[in-house]
């Protein structure tokens, strides 16, 4: 109907007898608030499916700012509706109990600033909040899984290779990254939240199961409506997966299309 | 001097219909990305046309006179002027490339012979003069006619240039670049009824300029956050008033409209009026915000109303009244069941404008489908027009387009589900004085006008 090849993992709720016609996992009153398994996942997935387009931000040209507000106080939403009715706190349970693959990189961070990692791990979940990163970062961090005390820093990025950059842009899945840039460098810089919860993202069951078996031409959709080339989350992990900087200048997921980089330099040259 | 269409609306009554005129751009399937139309604008008088396109070109399109041999027979619209804008530039300390994409043209009042438009993308805004040229001078002293110097010695006597007529020229030249006052993207300017002065808008604040100086702006709205994280609204469309040169709209992400006095503050975070429908709690969803985001707001001509546009209907807006519309009109309300699939498809992030007829009897915006849709305010009748090339027989009457919500299809009806959502028609643009519109498609502009019978 809306796209060609796209493999949903759930049924439109508008097309749901049950349901007369409610766009998506409407919130049912309070009072009557049974939290049937249905709209449980329904309303899962639209926070799996917010998380993943906050991620697949343009590496090239800045993200539009309004449509990654939107997408984030709809996670916003989502995640306070889940802590009032209790299942954020399981969800978060489960994830810390749930066993992953030793080869799979949990998540990267931005070193912007430092995290108090150890002190968030254990607290309460923080409202989802939006995180400014310094312009110019050089470095990143990356967390390993199973080993949160271990930091690896990674060597400089070139600030003229934007497709290895791109590969920084990663981050947690509650933060936001690249779409909230700051641009003065003076300004004071917020805290980062929540990095214990980025290792949470990829052992979350159901993301498992979105990355899995998932469509390949599913991360395609942007493709195939704008014709603009994105990272799909799963190239992401992957291309991480493997330590030391050399691992992340050769990726071939991010944006190491050479006619992106002949066409920068077309740019800069101003031919 | 022109016969003004105007005493009919927009096609409450039966005697007016529509009926396709012309066609602009490539009608091939494939689209190069850069012909893209991203904004169309008429001048004040109506006699031009432009159009920026993602490459950053300006293309502005001239009515011919009315031709005497036909009687109330318009005139077409050629092309005038073509100019690129806009190049692609690459912002090293963010290591982001800024596109060239031209993301609104705003024509100013004409003062002398030449023509003046603003044209802005995400970053800078440029004052373009568009000029034209139906003489030269011959006959110099000093120099020959290719433009070589003469040996100032082989000079006898001398003589007046005189002025020969040429084959006309349309010449556009940049006159002003009003550059670095934007860390994000600009979405709106607005020209102020004082002619000069003009605002522009980005995601976060409005910057006010004149328009002879570049180096300097005034910051008239910050609502950025001083911690970003706090960041849950941005800015997504302002225009000044019409008449009231004080006075300016800026619309948010969250819905709200807010009026603003420039004579109340050099600084204009709090507002004058803040209008804001409350919401309806039986259509909530984790959905209701994005729908609710403006993608655009237009000041009527009287300036008495306003009208916005969120994803799935036009408000109208008396100014006095700031509690909710005083009129609704629904454009696809049969999207309200899909908007899991169209924000799972980033159709909901669509921006929508729309845009008021020369008597603020009739508003019109666009749709999916090639579809665009027309609200007779007075009236109180609607009707859905689709722009196809199987619709582009000159002359051909534009038939009016239906969607079948229910479970029946009826004949010429289209049901929702084969509706094409890559079709959609973001920009529309009514001539000012007359009952002609031009409607972009993804790269095609189609000129409509309409005739009493």
């Amino acid at each position: 109907m809306f796209t060609k090849g796209t493999k949903r993992k759930f049924s439109d709720p508008g097309e749901e007898p049950a349901s007369s016609g409610d766009p998506g996992p409407a919130a049912p009153s309070a009072a009557a608030r049974t939290l049937s398994s249905s709209y449980s996942l329904q309303r899962q997935s639209l926070l799996d499916m917010s998380l993943i387009k906050l991620q697949l931000c343009h590496m090239l040209v800045e993200p539009n700012l309004c449509r990654s507000v939107l997408i984030a106080n709809t996670v916003r939403q989502i995640q306070e509706e889940m802590t009032q009715d209790g299942t954020w706190h399981i969800m978060t349970q489960a994830l810390a109990a749930a066993q992953c693959p030793a080869d799979r990189l949990v998540a990267t961070e931005v070193l912007c600033r430092q995290t108090d990692a150890a002190a968030q791990a254990g607290q309460s979940p923080k409202p989802f909040s939006v995180v400014g990163l310094q312009e110019g970062y050089h470095s990143e961090e990356v967390v390993m899984e199973g080993d949160v005390e271990t930091e690896v820093t990674m060597s400089s990025l070139s600030p003229l290779s934007p497709q290895l950059s791109s590969a920084s842009y990663l981050t947690g899945p509650f933060e936001v990254g690249p779409c909230w840039e700051e641009e003065d460098e003076e300004e004071d810089h917020s805290e980062s939240s929540e990095p214990s919860l980025m290792s949470e993202h990829s052992r979350h069951p159901a993301l498992e199961e979105l990355f899995s078996d998932v469509d390949p031409s599913y991360y395609d959709l942007d493709t195939v409506l704008t014709g603009t080339p994105k990272m799909g989350p799963y190239d992401l992990l992957e291309s991480l997966s493997s330590h030391g900087p050399t691992a992340l200048s050769s990726s071939s997921s991010c944006r190491s299309d050479l006619n992106e980089l002949d066409h920068i330099m077309e740019i800069i040259v101003g031919s | 001097n022109r016969a003004v269409f105007f005493a009919g609306p927009g096609g409450g009554s039966s005697d007016v219909q529509w009926y396709f005129s012309q066609v602009k751009g490539a009608m091939d399937d494939d689209v190069a990305e850069a012909d893209i139309i991203s904004t169309v604008e008429f001048n004040h008088s109506g006699e031009l046309l432009a159009t920026g396109d993602k490459g950053g070109r300006v293309v502005i399109f001239q009515q011919e006179p009315e031709s005497k041999n036909q009687a109330q027979c318009r005139g077409e619209y050629n092309v005038y002027s073509t100019f690129q804008s806009h190049e692609p530039e690459f912002d090293y300390l963010k290591s982001l490339e800024i596109e060239e994409k031209i993301n609104k043209i705003r024509w100013l009042p004409q003062k002398n012979a030449a023509q003046f438009l603003l044209s802005t993308n995400d970053k800078t805004i440029k004052l373009w003069k568009i000029s034209e040229r139906d003489k030269r001078a011959e006959g110099y002293n000093l120099k020959e006619e290719d433009g070589r110097y003469r040996d100032p010695n082989s000079v006898t006597t001398l003589r007046v240039p005189v002025l020969r007529p040429m084959d006309l020229m349309v010449e556009a030249s940049p006159r002003r670049v009003f550059a670095n006052a934007h860390t994000y993207h600009i979405n709106s300017i607005s020209v102020n009824s004082d002619h000069e002065t003009y605002l522009s808008a980005d995601d976060l604040r409005i910057n006010l300029w004149h328009l002879e100086i570049t180096d300097r702006s005034f910051n008239i709205v910050d609502i950025k956050p001083a911690n970003m994280e706090e960041l849950t609204e941005v800015i997504t469309a302002a225009e000044f008033h019409p008449n009231q040169c004080n006075t300016f709209v800026y619309s948010s992400s969250k819905g709200t409209i807010r009026l603003c006095d420039m004579r109340a503050s050099a600084l204009c975070d709090r507002h004058t009026k803040l209008f804001e429908e409350p919401e309806d709690p039986n259509n909530r969803s984790f959905f209701s915000e994005i729908i609710s985001s403006i993608s655009d707001v237009k000041f009527s001509h009287s300036g008495r109303y306003m009208m916005t546009r969120d994803y799935l209907s036009v408000k109208v807006w008396d100014l006095n009244m700031e509690t909710r519309p005083v009129e609704t009109y629904q454009v696809h309300e049969y999207l309200r069941s899909k908007l899991c699939s169209l924000y799972e498809n980033d159709c909901i992030f669509d921006k929508f404008e729309c845009c008021w007829n020369g008597n603020d009897s009739v508003v019109m915006t666009g749709s999916y489908n090639n579809f665009f849709r027309m609200f007779d305010r007075g009236y109180r009748q609607d009707m859905t027009f689709e722009a196809s090339r199987e619709n582009s027989k000159p002359q051909s009457v534009l038939k009016p387009r239906k969607v079948s919500t229910g479970g029946k299809r009826k004949k010429d009806e289209i049901s929702v589900d084969s509706l094409d959502f890559n079709k959609k028609i973001l920009h529309t643009a009514w001539h000012p004085l007359d009952n002609i519109i031009a409607v972009a498609t993804i790269n095609n502009l189609y000129i409509f006008e309409n005739k009493m019978n």
